[in-house]
């Protein structure tokens, strides 16, 4: 239902999204996980065509077999309210505080789908409970500041469903929130993708939540997906060398505290931080920060290699492995 | 065995919710109640728990920023809401604090050496202060010359490090971090954890940390108290814990932290 191939987003500084590739379908739960300044929220709104003024925009973007690179704002309008829906990391910023939660969750239907005040009100209430908001008629009636955070992130989900959408994209939605309410905000937009045959690209860079969401993953870095397959396995087994240093500094609570000589163990990181825009390499954009770096990796862009019919990873080092 | 850096036994901490009648007294909420721990010299003590479940609280407890409503806190066996409050000031080089949001103790107008020898200040200490600041930067792991920059020209994970240096300035024996790595991405909250362990060793710091993230705490702390609505619902060594936690509620966070199970 939604295709990118070779799809970039340049600025002046450089390119924050390069040569992407991505085919989501149906009911696909694809998680994006990547440092902050990967690229991912670029991504997002990429597939929103919310790309940032000041963008060139080249490659192709189809949404229903229709390349939309070329459309206008009206024509995108239309996908986003009915096809392609978004919720955001900070659920208050996103919400009129002057406004009843229920009034904006309504709107969209009444715009979009010319629905009545009391056909939209219905649509509410039931979208409220399928969102797990407990007394929804009297939630409806609230403004954004009487709810808690993960209540308002509720909201924001039903308010993405209101046109049920084929796609709905969520960037960061539970970085603001408590990490058991994280859980149950993730596990309900599971439960949606999975009800409603809805597809869900989960942007992240918890990867614990990642791991229990999503049945295929895309890590990025600088602008460039590293490295692509089902979630599981490239948790498992990464092959791309950014993939498995961002794995290694995740602590591991089963993992002992102290080495055999009673000192503390450090936790494995990644050497510096991702450069801005200007200052990442023309090659492999990890270069630099790479633990098994070699000369060529700064100035050639790697291809990316399929390993199976589901996995690819773009790292000079796996040339010699491609079969 | 030698007196804890710091004792807290008893800690309770009574907020007043808004009134729903004229007539009657406002309800009381128990952010903290009953609540009890020690930190040795050198040794990290977790607090673990979700949103709302006092450890903010607890901090500010500690740092006698907020007095207990029963309760009392010992540092170096003073107890410090007992002190006049020219001693505690005095004693306040003593204890430090590190936040989520480094943006929050660094003024965004002054290079961050002026903040960073904030405390300095407040103690009256003005000789040496940039030598200080100096050393605070490079046990943090930056550059001296870092101290004539702006805030904004810093990334996420070295305005921390400048919050830490900060912390560190006025050679503290506890440092009490709130949330200090949450906000940073996996691969830079690893760095600063492991500047905290570097610190700890090289300084022999106490350490009060808290986090949300049991992972995250697992991995530095020594030992552990989890706190659920107010209440101190269990403690013990940290790998004790990890291994077998007693309580359904500690299960869960784990299950929110896990990716390697
Ligand atoms: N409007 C813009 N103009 C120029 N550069 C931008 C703009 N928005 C984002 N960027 C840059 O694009 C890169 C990717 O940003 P972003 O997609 O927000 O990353 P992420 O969501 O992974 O943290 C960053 O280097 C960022 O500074
Ligand atoms: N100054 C305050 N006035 C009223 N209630 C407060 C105040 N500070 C905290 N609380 C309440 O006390 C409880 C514990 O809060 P807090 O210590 O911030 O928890 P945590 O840091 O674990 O998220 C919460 O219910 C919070 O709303
Ligand atoms: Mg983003
Ligand atoms: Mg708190």
């Amino acid at each position: 239902m939604l295709e990118l191939t070779d799809y970039s987003v340049n600025f002046s500084a450089g390119a924050a999204l390069r040569q992407a590739n991505l085919t989501i379908k149906p009911g696909d739960r694809l998680g994006i996980v990547g440092e902050s300044g990967s690229g991912k929220t670029m991504l997002a709104l990429s597939l929103m065509g919310m790309a940032p003024d000041g963008a060139t925009l080249s490659g192709a973007l189809c949404v229903d077999g229709i390349d939309m690179t070329q459309r206008n704002e009206i024509e995108w309008q239309n996908i986003r309210a009915r096809r392609v829906a978004m919720i955001f990391q900070e659920p208050m910023a996103a919400l009129n505080p002057l406004r009843r939660v229920g009034d904006t969750v309504m709107e969209p239907m009444r715009v979009h789908e010319g629905l009545s005040h009391d056909q939209a009100q219905a649509r509410a209430l039931s979208l409220f409970e399928e969102v797990g908001i407990p007394d929804p008629a009297a939630r409806l009636r609230q403004f954004p500041h009487e709810l808690s955070g993960g209540q308002r992130q509720r909201v924001l989900i039903a308010l993405a469903l209101a046109c049920n959408p084929a796609l709905l994209i969520a960037d960061e939605p539970t970085t603001a929130l408590d990490a058991n309410v994280a859980v149950l905000i993730t596990d309900l937009l599971v439960r949606l993708s999975q009800e409603r045959q809805m597809a869900l690209v989960f942007i992240t860079h918890d990867i614990a939540a990642v791991a229990r969401a999503t049945q295929d993953i895309v890590v990025m870095y600088g602008g460039d997906m590293v490295e692509y397959g089902p979630t599981a396995e490239v948790l498992k087994t990464p092959h791309h060398p950014y993939t498995k240093g961002l794995l290694d500094a995740l602590p591991d609570p089963s993992r002992t505290t102290h080495d055999a000589n009673g000192k503390r163990r450090r936790l494995p990181t990644i050497p510096g931080t991702v450069p801005q825009l200007q200052d990442l390499p023309q090659g492999c954009r990890f270069a630099g920060r790479c633990p098994v770096e070699v000369p060529q990796c700064a100035a050639q862009k790697p291809a990316t290699q399929s390993f199976a019919v589901n996995r690819s990873s773009a790292c000079h080092l796996n040339e010699g492995a491609k079969r | 065995m030698s007196v804890p850096l710091l004792t807290a036994t008893g800690l309770t901490r009574h907020y007043a919710l808004p009134r729903t009648s004229l007539l009657r007294p406002a309800p009381l909420l128990t952010a903290v109640d009953n609540t009890s721990f020690t930190i040795n010299a050198g040794e990290t003590l977790g607090v673990v728990g979700e949103s709302g479940s006092g450890k903010s609280t607890l901090a500010r407890m500690v740092m006698a920023f907020e007095t207990p409503d029963a309760g009392e806190v010992l540092f170096q066996g003073q107890n410090i809401h007992a002190l006049p409050a020219p001693e505690l000031r005095k004693l306040r080089q003593q204890f430090q604090m590190v936040f989520q949001d480094p943006y929050g103790s660094l003024n965004p107008r002054r290079p961050v050496g002026w903040s960073i020898a904030e405390p300095l200040r407040a103690i009256g200490e003005d000789e040496n202060t940039n030598r200080r600041v100096k050393e605070a930067l490079e046990q943090v792991g930056l550059h001296a010359d870092a101290a004539d920059k702006y805030p904004h020209e810093f990334s996420g994970g070295q305005r921390q490090r400048i919050a830490i240096a900060r912390a560190i300035v006025t050679r503290p024996a506890l440092l009490v971090a709130d949330e200090a790595v949450s906000a940073l991405d996996v691969s830079v909250q690893a760095q600063i954890l492991n500047l905290l362990m570097d610190l700890q060793d090289d300084l022999g710091l106490g350490i009060l940390f808290i986090s949300h993230d049991l992972a995250v705490v697992g991995a530095i702390c020594d030992t552990l108290l989890v706190m659920q609505h107010g209440k101190p619902l269990e403690a013990g060594r940290t790998a004790d814990i990890l291994r077998n936690p007693a309580h359904a509620y500690t299960q869960s966070l784990l299950t929110a932290a896990g990716v390697h199970t």
